[in-house]
């Protein structure tokens, strides 16, 4: 017994050993050690970063993960205080507490990322692929000169990843042969959190905090200024997260028309959705599209209202577990993806589904 | 003050492209190309600053094989008034950081006073390289912007961005890189005394090894595949069946 497993700990370690490309570059760390980068907001861990924590689970079973939390004041000790118990791989909670993270600006962060990165030479550095990710991340890369990854659906090894390409029209492994740190950006909604994986009460991780001595104020910092956010408020469900997403097109004609599909959302418990013909004609906000340049969406049901299905639209939603299309033009191409298909005036369909379904439990 | 824009040669954003039977990437042979959607933006907008007094001269900027010279023609045709083509044979050996780091040597040499990018490309659909370059060059940046105003005096920018949940706004210190969203401009159709005209503008050309940069991947591409096929729908006659079938038979409501 003990042979046979002094035999497959050296194929092990024999399988993991650098190839000669990576020796070229600095070998990659025989375990992984991964940062995740978090967002919070009002005392916790945004959803989209415990995503990133599951998908850095997946990047070797032996990863040891940290997870690197900025902002100052109250609401940072408080999101803190969530982070170390916020899921079971967590094992060490990094703060970095200073003015300068107040806000989301990419300079201050990419530069927190850098020094992170110098003291404790992680093997990977993920994120979630929001608009917050996107930002920081590739900044951060050019920093430690090396190649990110953007949007990463599927993760089979520590250094091999699948992307969607052109609109999600094609899927593209590649395997990342550089320096560590290997960087990606993940898709969340590729890496659902287990249910049970959050309640580990029982869990938790040591925080320590970032010694910033060294962060120097000159540089970029400084050099941007956050101003103000402008939200839409909305009590609906974040439509990233939501298990029922009702969207809009340029078929419902007016802002007015789409207050009939907010109804039926509310009815549902569902996010309002839109394509970019309708955000653009000003029937909803900018932050409602979904698409390939706007939201990616992976709900259990998605409701196409007035879509005809252009491509760019089809990339934020193919992913949907049941596609419904309502569209009176028999040929649109939504009906090619959708489950279930629906030919008709969304204006009758719209307010009988109002008066028909059930009530939400 | 000089705008420096860099515009990428990508397939038609209408193209309904086709994954190589030998899965080593996407058929781009005898496939409509055009300038990247998110570019077009990027260079619009530097044309209305120029067309406000703001800016002095806007040059384009293309990296990529020798056809990359006609999306800087219709850029110029747009109203840029010179072209920097940077030609790089070998197909599929680029990557943001790489561009980054040509258009970082570019900047040293041409000194412009604010970058003009795309968000994304829409083929690699990276969304790094404006972000990669502002980290290389030290400069702040304003990613996804649906609104840019200058302030020449102060030598500033604000600039509105589309992020998740709303609109942020920032101010940036010049020189700054601003990369562009679908909302912050309709970009203009070149005209045909304008396609004339841009034939007689300069594109200077450079190689890699002219800029002291070395192109190399750390990325490399093991197969591209076409995504799973959804099973067929059904198309369905009554509100009535909808519901009957999302609550029995797809069981989600």
């Amino acid at each position: 017994m003990a042979t046979r497993a002094l035999i497959g700990a050296l194929s092990k370690a024999t399988f993991r050993l650098p190839t000669h490309r990576f020796l070229s570059v600095g070998p990659i760390p025989r375990f992984a050690s991964t940062l995740v980068i978090a967002e919070h907001e009002g005392g916790s861990i945004k959803a989209p970063s415990l995503s990133a924590v599951e998908a850095a689970k997946s990047l070797d079973k032996d990863n040891s993960i940290s997870m690197l939390l900025a902002g100052s004041g109250p609401s940072l000790q408080e999101a803190a205080a969530h982070a170390v118990s916020c899921h079971p791989s967590v094992s060490k909670v990094l703060v970095a507490d200073s003015d300068k993270f107040m806000h989301p600006l990419a300079e201050p962060w990419a530069r927190l990322i850098q020094l992170v990165q110098q003291r404790e030479n992680f093997s990977h550095i993920v994120a979630a692929s929001g608009s917050f990710g996107k930002n920081i991340l590739p900044r951060a890369a050019a920093l430690l000169d090396v190649s990110p990854v953007t949007d990463v659906v599927e993760i089979s090894e520590s250094t091999k990843f699948v992307r969607p390409i052109y609109a999600g029209n094609a899927l593209c492994t590649v395997r990342y042969t550089g320096a560590h740190p290997c960087m990606l950006t993940i898709r969340s909604t590729s890496f659902q959190v287990q249910p049970d994986s959050t309640e580990t009460k029982a869990h938790n991780a040591p925080i320590s905090q970032v010694d910033l001595s060294t962060f120097e104020a000159a540089d970029t910092i400084g050099k941007s200024q956050y101003v103000k956010l402008t939200s839409q408020e909305s009590e609906r469900p974040d439509l990233g997260n939501a298990r029922i997403v009702v969207t809009g097109g340029r078929g419902l004609k007016s802002a007015e028309n789409f207050k009939m599909l907010e109804k039926l959302a509310e009815k549902l418990g569902a996010a309002v959705g839109a394509t970019r013909a309708a955000v653009d004609a000003g029937f909803v906000p900018n932050d409602l599209q979904v698409g390939q340049t706007g939201k990616i969406v992976a709900p259990e049901l998605y409701l196409a209202f007035g879509v005809s299905g252009a491509i760019q639209h089809l990339a934020g939603m193919r992913d949907s577990k049941v596609i419904v299309a309502v569209n009176k033009d028999a040929d649109a191409p939504i009906f090619q993806v959708a489950d279930y298909g629906l030919v008709g005036n969304l204006f009758e369909v719209i307010p009988e589904l109002l008066e028909k379904l059930p009530e939400k439990k | 003050m000089k705008i420096m824009v860099a515009v990428k040669r990508v397939v038609d954003y209408a193209v309904k492209i086709r994954v190589k039977p030998d899965k080593t990437g996407v058929e781009t042979q005898n496939v409509k190309m055009s300038m990247n959607p998110f570019c077009e933006i990027a260079l619009e907008e530097a044309l209305r600053i120029r067309e406000s007094g703001l800016a002095s001269e806007v040059v384009a900027v293309s990296v990529g094989p020798a056809q990359c010279v006609d999306t800087l023609r219709t850029g110029l045709a747009m109203g840029a008034d010179r072209g920097i083509h940077v030609e790089f044979k070998e197909e599929g050996g680029l990557n943001p950081l790489s561009v980054a780091k040509v258009l970082t040597a570019l900047v040293e040499a041409e000194k412009p006073g604010l970058l003009i990018l795309g968000k994304q490309a829409i083929d690699d659909d990276c969304n790094q390289t404006g972000q990669m370059l502002a980290g290389l060059l030290k400069w702040p940046q304003g990613t996804f912007a649906s609104k840019v105003t200058l302030d020449k005096e102060k030598q500033v920018a604000t600039v509105d961005r589309e992020v998740d949940g709303g609109i942020e706004t920032v101010l940036l210190d010049l020189p700054a890189v601003i990369t562009t969203d679908l909302r912050l401009n309709q970009p203009r159709y070149a005209t045909l005394p304008n396609i004339m005209k841009a034939k007689s503008k300069v594109i200077k050309k450079y190689t890699p090894e002219d800029l002291n940069v070395e192109i190399k991947s750390d990325l490399e591409v093991l197969q591209v595949m076409e995504p799973p096929k959804r099973k067929a729908g059904v198309i369905i006659s009554s509100v009535d069946e909808l519901i009957d079938k999302l609550k029995n038979e797809a069981r989600v409501i």
